[in-house]
């Protein structure tokens, strides 16, 4: 099948959206001419012109907040931030104003607006461009947030948040714009809401997503290698969140880890083991053990980094953890 | 300017509207009828009718948390406010707004806002969504003094500039945000001074003289139409009520708000509407009779509407 690079894989989704439906217009940051800083809307501008793809000043709190009158009055906007770290300045328009809008009004408009977003460390670009704030956002009702870690759940999930109608943060690993994946030549979507399988597995579930899916499936090959088979499972979606599929998984496996890279306290992890605990407790034979970044910002120095973001190694030992299993 | 007989007619009819409607809540929360919070426009009647008078029922508006003026001067039906305002389902929205949301977009109504200043990017949206879809729509979009000094105003009203979007930017400067006066925390004089930095024209007009709102929105929603960009106008009134009901007026001097309320925005209309021979007397009290008539069955409409369900509470958050 043919390959394509993640940030091309959203460009395609983008220019196939666009295509479809001519209400369909990106705006942000440096998209225009010079194709997002991430690349992800390379060749948009002259394929579409600047009524489609349009270049905004740096005015976060502006440009998202125009996205939410836009999406009330017959456009779907979907909106590029160039670093998610700067979705503060947007907050209150996307918590409350976007994700408020259609319930506060008894119904009466619909929200068809996407934000994309870069999230993630590992990059040392220190505290104040490395974070993930997904957490956050699924806090909040009303907002759907899509995490792919493929390019084919990119394109797939991007195209399908475009079509949704209501207010969607699409949030994008930075690590993995430069992954390369099979991706389809003919059109598809992928469920929102629908976890991913990424590796069957009988001993232990880990529960992951974004960037901590290549991560969890790299530990789960090592463990492979000393007898213990992983279930990985990409969460892609979370929120609203596949709580069925959390839920089988773990009752099959009755072993939990929750993989992810940004920190812990009210986190999605948090979440996850909530939901075990309140739901599938008694087909627990062990303690959910958790792996995520250490409570503190996202430092710079590359060692610092290391240390404050969860490793592959992690997982291997949060998983010999909950099997009560001397590491080897 | 020559404004039409039935223009200058539903300006005077939409501001007793408000007048009327506004006494009333006034009354029905004094009276523990109301739950929550009202803000009122008392006072501010010209700003919202001299602008909606200038636009069309397709034209879109963005409202504050003191909204109920800008629903009624955008055509919204007494009834179906004032059972929003005792929370019943029968509502514009079904009881989940409430006095600060309240949204109908079959009028344009984009919704009043608890947040302030958060109307002003949401209307520069809908602005921008006007001139892609080249819809020819226009939007006012209402705020007050303070949210002037929220970054959402310069962010916004820069993105208008530079596209030449079609919006009106209403500031209704009543000179106190919440108990602050605004002298206190602001260099200038005048915030229409501000549209120079926009590259819009800023407008200065008295806000209690309808018809000098209605010719400065005319000309604005005229310039938004046409594809010559934003327009900011700088209203100045008074609120003759403190921020919300029950706030107790501490922060205002006393001669302040009579000399405000001596020079009110109503009875000067209908006293050069009769001189010019637009409406007799006669025509006058038969509107203002009319209006309490729709205003008291309006309350009658909201006293007998059904609450709604404790679960429908659960129900709109997803389309």
């Amino acid at each position: 099948m043919r390959q394509l690079f993640y940030n091309q894989a959203i460009a395609e989704a983008l220019a196939e959206e666009m295509r479809r439906d001519q209400n369909v217009i990106l705006w942000g940051i440096d998209i225009g001419p010079y194709g997002g800083a991430n690349a992800c809307t390379k060749g948009l501008y002259e394929q579409f012109g600047p009524s489609r793809v349009i270049d905004m000043p740096v005015s976060e709190l502006g440009y998202v907040g125009m996205g939410v009158g836009a999406a009330a009055t017959g456009i779907r906007p979907v909106i590029e931030l160039q670093f998610s770290d700067w979705i503060t300045l947007a907050s209150e328009m996307i918590i409350n104003q976007a994700a408020k809008m259609r319930y506060m009004f008894g119904g009466v408009l619909q929200m068809p607006l996407v934000i994309r977003a870069p999230v993630g460390g590992y990059l040392s670009a220190g505290a104040q461009h490395s974070n993930s704030f997904e957490s956050m956002f699924s806090f909040v009702p009303g907002i759907k947030v899509i995490m792919p870690s493929t390019p084919y759940e990119a394109k797939g999930l991007l195209k399908s948040a475009i079509r949704d109608n209501n207010t969607v943060l699409f949030f994008e690993h930075k690590k993995l714009y430069a992954m390369k994946g099979e991706v389809p030549e003919e059109e598809y979507t992928l469920p929102i809401g629908k976890a991913d399988i990424k590796r069957p597995g009988s001993d232990v579930t880990i529960v992951t997503y974004a960037y901590m899916v290549g991560k969890s499936l790299a530990a789960a090959e090592t463990l492979a290698r000393q007898g213990v088979d992983c279930e990985v499972l990409d969460l892609r979606t979370i929120d609203p969140m596949d709580r069925e599929a959390v839920l089988a998984s773990v009752k099959k496996t009755g072993h939990l880890v929750v993989a992810q890279e940004t920190w812990r306290d009210c986190s999605v992890s948090s979440e996850v083991a909530a939901l075990v605990a309140e739901e599938a407790v008694d087909y627990l034979d062990g303690p959910v053990v958790r792996v995520t970044a250490k409570d503190v910002p996202i430092p710079f120095s590359p060692v610092l980094e290391e240390y404050v973001l969860p490793k592959e190694a992690d997982i291997v030992a949060a998983v010999n953890k909950v099997l009560n299993r001397v590491s080897v | 300017m020559d404004i039409p007989r039935e223009t200058l007619l539903l300006i005077y009819e939409r501001m007793l509207k408000i007048r009327h409607f506004e006494d009333r809540v006034k009354d029905l929360f004094a009276a523990g009828e109301l739950p929550g919070f009202v803000h009122l426009y008392l006072g501010e009647e010209a700003v919202a009718v001299g602008v909606c008078a200038a636009m069309k029922d397709s034209d879109y508006i963005t409202s504050t948390h003191r909204g109920h003026g800008h629903i009624i001067a955008k055509g919204g039906d007494m009834g179906c406010m004032m059972a929003e305002l005792y929370g019943k389902a029968t509502g514009y929205n079904k009881g989940k707004g409430g006095s600060m949301h309240i949204a109908y977009p079959e009028l344009g109504i984009l919704g009043a806002n608890g947040i302030v200043s958060a109307g002003i990017p949401i209307a520069t949206g809908a602005g921008m969504s006007a001139m892609l879809r080249k819809s020819g729509q226009v939007v006012a979009c209402f705020f007050g003094d303070g949210a002037s000094n929220e970054g959402t105003f310069h962010e916004s009203l820069n993105i208008a500039g530079a596209f030449n979007l079609p919006v009106v930017y209403v500031c209704e400067n009543n000179l106190y945000a919440v108990g602050t006066r605004q002298s206190q925390v602001r260099k200038i004089e005048d915030i229409a001074d501000r549209a120079v930095s926009y590259g819009m024209p800023g407008v200065v007009v008295d806000g209690n003289d309808a018809v000098a709102v209605y010719e400065a929105a005319f000309e604005a929603v005229d310039r938004a139409r046409s594809g010559e960009g934003p327009t900011l106008i700088e209203c100045k009134t008074y609120r003759w009520r403190t921020h919300f009901e029950g706030e107790p007026d501490t922060y205002r001097p006393p001669e302040e708000l009579a000399a405000w309320i001596k020079r009110e925005p109503i009875a000067p209309y209908r006293k050069l509407l009769i001189e010019q021979g637009v409406m007799s007397e006669a025509e006058a009290q038969a509107i203002e009779k009319k209006v309490v008539a729709e205003l008291d069955a309006g309350v009658e409409y909201a006293r007998s509407s059904p609450l709604p369900t404790p679960e429908s509470a659960m129900a709109d958050l997803w389309a």
